[in-house]
């Protein structure tokens, strides 16, 4: 075992796969040199030179469109955006062109890309810096999105994210980079669609992605305290979704809070609350909960944030809820 | 062309103004005080005070995310700012935006963004506004170099001049998007000389000579007020700070920095006003301390100010799940 933060986890899988294979290369803005805005690919630069770590221009439609293109033929291209928010200027190319091609042209070409998103909020930087955009990927046939909340997670989905022939959408909490968290010394990829347990129990499920698989722990220590046994079920990866997992879960505690940093309308944890209801209806002792980020953009003043992000207090609220 | 004293004075006093919020603001944020991104502007001041300078208060601009030069050459109150800064219920936008974001629709400022390349295509749109309702106003676009390489720039420039939009098109060439030198982001040197894919004027100035920029700018509004479609203007000039506040700035060259410090902006203007007698030393003195004490001012209202009401953060926007408030 090592200690690792979760920003060099994601460096140290990528890192891996770099020093395995020579296509496996690296482009975004300031991700050379400066080593990306959050220190995530510090040092790679210096390790494997400007042919495979490239700084581009300001230019989301290009970076990813690069990705596509360069994976499309031959590379296998970890194309990283600043911040998840600037999607939208790389959108076109991620969702008409990159989730499309494999399909549309009936196999004939793969695109084994990885786009690096770094989301979430905590840290003030306000509306168009914050945002949890990964129910905008979910919706989209023919893309992949993974998001790891721990070291070990993350080191291990990045290896399977490089490794698949399809784009694979790595979603990173920016608020996350510096924990610490355990690493196996030994290291193997984590099959994408393997959820994980994070903590045992058998009274209520709590499915949490991201930062809030912390939250949701942080809430369950403090109910088992009061008696209440609460699972804590990490999916990691969002689709593929390990449904069996959770629906398991349910079976066994029939009962469910769901737990995501999203605004609620429109989110992931919609489409968990639909799946569990269609599958699970008849397990469930009480209605699913869900635990987001209020319907709104993120605020910049401290204190309007952290009352629009959801947190432990919330999930725990909830799950007293959900167990009344 | 003959520049007013009037003039000169107002120029002196905005950049000297930006100067010095600015550097509080720095501080403030090094304190710990205020968070978030904080981008400063601080050597770049004569850009926004020079391209604002032929502007009304009905005209509008649009802003970058390092916007405080911006939003007080345009006529922004820097105890707004200040509030904002802080996240203060008090600041231009509730505390809502913060450093990144403050608007002031009273004063045309159709806000700071966050989203690099963003402003090409509103300021067209802003122009498209005023061209349809037939008034003679203008919107200057305030951008960086690194943000021409966003297709926004071309697609913005394309149709301003195509639909002969009012709007001028001022770059900010400060040698740099975060870390990458222009060298490393695009290959040319002139911005400016994109304008010719585009049919309109392109011109490159000293962004670090205020009357350079004045007069440039003057121009390209003039043509726009007359239905003559958008100019390009590339300012060059230098950030001192880093990128962002906290940005170490190890991508710099070294003695780069102490070369553009000799080009200071400020005491080029200051040299001139002596040398023409425009104002005395004493005169000046009395600016800046005037100045300092509106910086303390807005300081004072930001710490008295209060963080904004949890009810507020449902509201600016239309949502129909407040019954989800918090039980905290
Ligand atoms: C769409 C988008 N991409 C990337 C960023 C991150 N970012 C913020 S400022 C900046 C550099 C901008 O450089 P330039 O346009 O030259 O302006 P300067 O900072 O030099 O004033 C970058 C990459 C962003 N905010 N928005
Ligand atoms: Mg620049």
């Amino acid at each position: 075992m090592k200690q690792m933060t979760y920003g060099e986890a994601i460096r140290e899988g990528m890192r891996i796969r770099m020093r395995e294979d020579e296509n496996v290369c690296i482009f975004g803005e300031d991700v050379g040199a400066f080593g990306g805005c959050f220190g995530v690919t510090a040092g790679l630069f210096d390790e494997f030179g400007d042919k495979r770590v490239r700084d581009t221009p300001i230019s989301e439609g290009v970076i990813i469109g690069c990705a596509v293109g360069s994976a499309a033929t031959g590379l296998r291209p970890i194309a990283e955006l600043m911040f998840i928010d600037f999607l939208t200027v790389g959108m076109d190319q991620l969702v008409n062109q990159a989730a499309k091609m494999r399909y549309m042209f009936g196999g004939n070409i793969s695109v084994p890309m990885v786009v690096r998103l770094p989301g979430g909020g905590g840290v003030s930087a306000a509306a168009q810096h914050s945002q949890s955009l990964e129910a905008w990927l979910t919706h989209v046939p023919g893309l992949k999105v993974v998001y790891p909340s721990t070291p070990q997670d993350a080191l291990g989905l990045m290896l399977s994210a490089i490794d698949d022939e399809d784009p694979v959408m790595f979603v990173e909490h920016k608020a996350m980079y510096g924990m610490k968290g355990e690493v196996d010394d030994v290291i193997v990829p984590i099959k994408l669609g393997v959820g994980d347990i994070k903590r045992a129990g058998t009274d209520i499920t709590v499915v949490a992605t991201g930062k809030m698989v912390h939250e949701a722990l942080k809430a369950a220590a403090k109910l088992e305290k009061e008696g209440i046994s609460v699972e804590v079920i990490d999916p990691r990866t969002l689709y593929p979704l390990d449904k069996k997992m959770i629906f398991n879960s349910i079976e066994k505690t029939t009962r469910v809070v769901i737990a995501t940093e999203e605004v609620k309308r429109g989110s992931f944890a919609g489409e968990l609350a639909a799946m569990i209801s269609e599958s699970c209806f008849f397990n469930l002792d009480a209605p699913i909960k869900r635990v987001n980020a209020l319907d709104t953009p993120i605020p910049f003043a401290p204190n309007l944030e952290n009352f629009v992000l959801p947190n432990d207090v919330d999930i725990y609220n909830a799950v007293k809820e959900v167990m009344a | 062309m003959k520049i007013s004293n009037e003039t000169i004075i107002e120029m002196y006093e905005k950049m000297v103004k930006i100067r010095k919020f600015e550097t509080r603001a720095m501080n403030l944020f090094a304190e710990g005080q205020v968070g978030g991104f904080v981008h400063l502007y601080i050597g770049e001041e004569a850009v926004a005070t020079g391209a604002c300078e032929s502007l009304r208060d009905d005209d509008y601009i649009t802003s970058t995310h390092r916007g405080h030069g911006h939003i007080l050459a345009k006529g922004g109150d820097m105890k707004y700012m200040m509030a904002e800064l802080f996240g203060k219920e008090t600041g231009y936008c509730k505390g809502k935006g913060g450093s990144m974001h403050i608007a002031d629709a009273t004063k045309g400022i159709l806000g700071a963004n966050g989203i690099v390349g963003a402003g090409h295509n509103i300021a067209t749109g802003a122009g498209l506004g005023i061209q349809y309702k037939g008034t003679d106003q203008v919107c200057a676009c305030f951008f960086g170099d690194a943000s021409t390489n966003q297709s926004t720039f071309h697609e913005g420039l394309n149709l301003a001049s195509t639909w002969k939009l009012p709007v001028v098109f001022i770059c900010e060439n400060n040698g740099y998007g975060i870390s990458v030198s222009q060298a490393r982001h695009q290959n040319i040197t002139d911005i400016s000389q994109r304008a010719v894919s585009y049919n309109i004027p392109g011109i490159t100035v000293d962004g670090n000579d205020v009357f350079a920029v004045f007069e440039a700018v003057q121009e390209a509004v003039a043509r726009a007020r007359k239905g003559q479609g958008p100019t390009l203007i590339e300012c060059k000039t230098y950030r001192w700070r880093g990128h962002f506040e906290g940005d170490p700035t190890v991508y710099r060259p070294e003695g780069e920095l102490e070369q553009w410090k000799k080009k200071d902006p400020i005491p080029r203007v200051e040299k001139y006003i002596l040398d023409n007698q425009v104002m005395t030393q004493a005169e000046m003195d009395k600016l800046n301390e005037k100045i300092d004490a509106l910086v303390e001012e807005a300081v004072d209202f930001a710490l008295a100010s209060k963080f904004p009401d949890i009810s507020s953060a449902v509201e600016d926007v239309y949502t129909d799940i407040v019954e989800e408030g918090r039980s905290r």
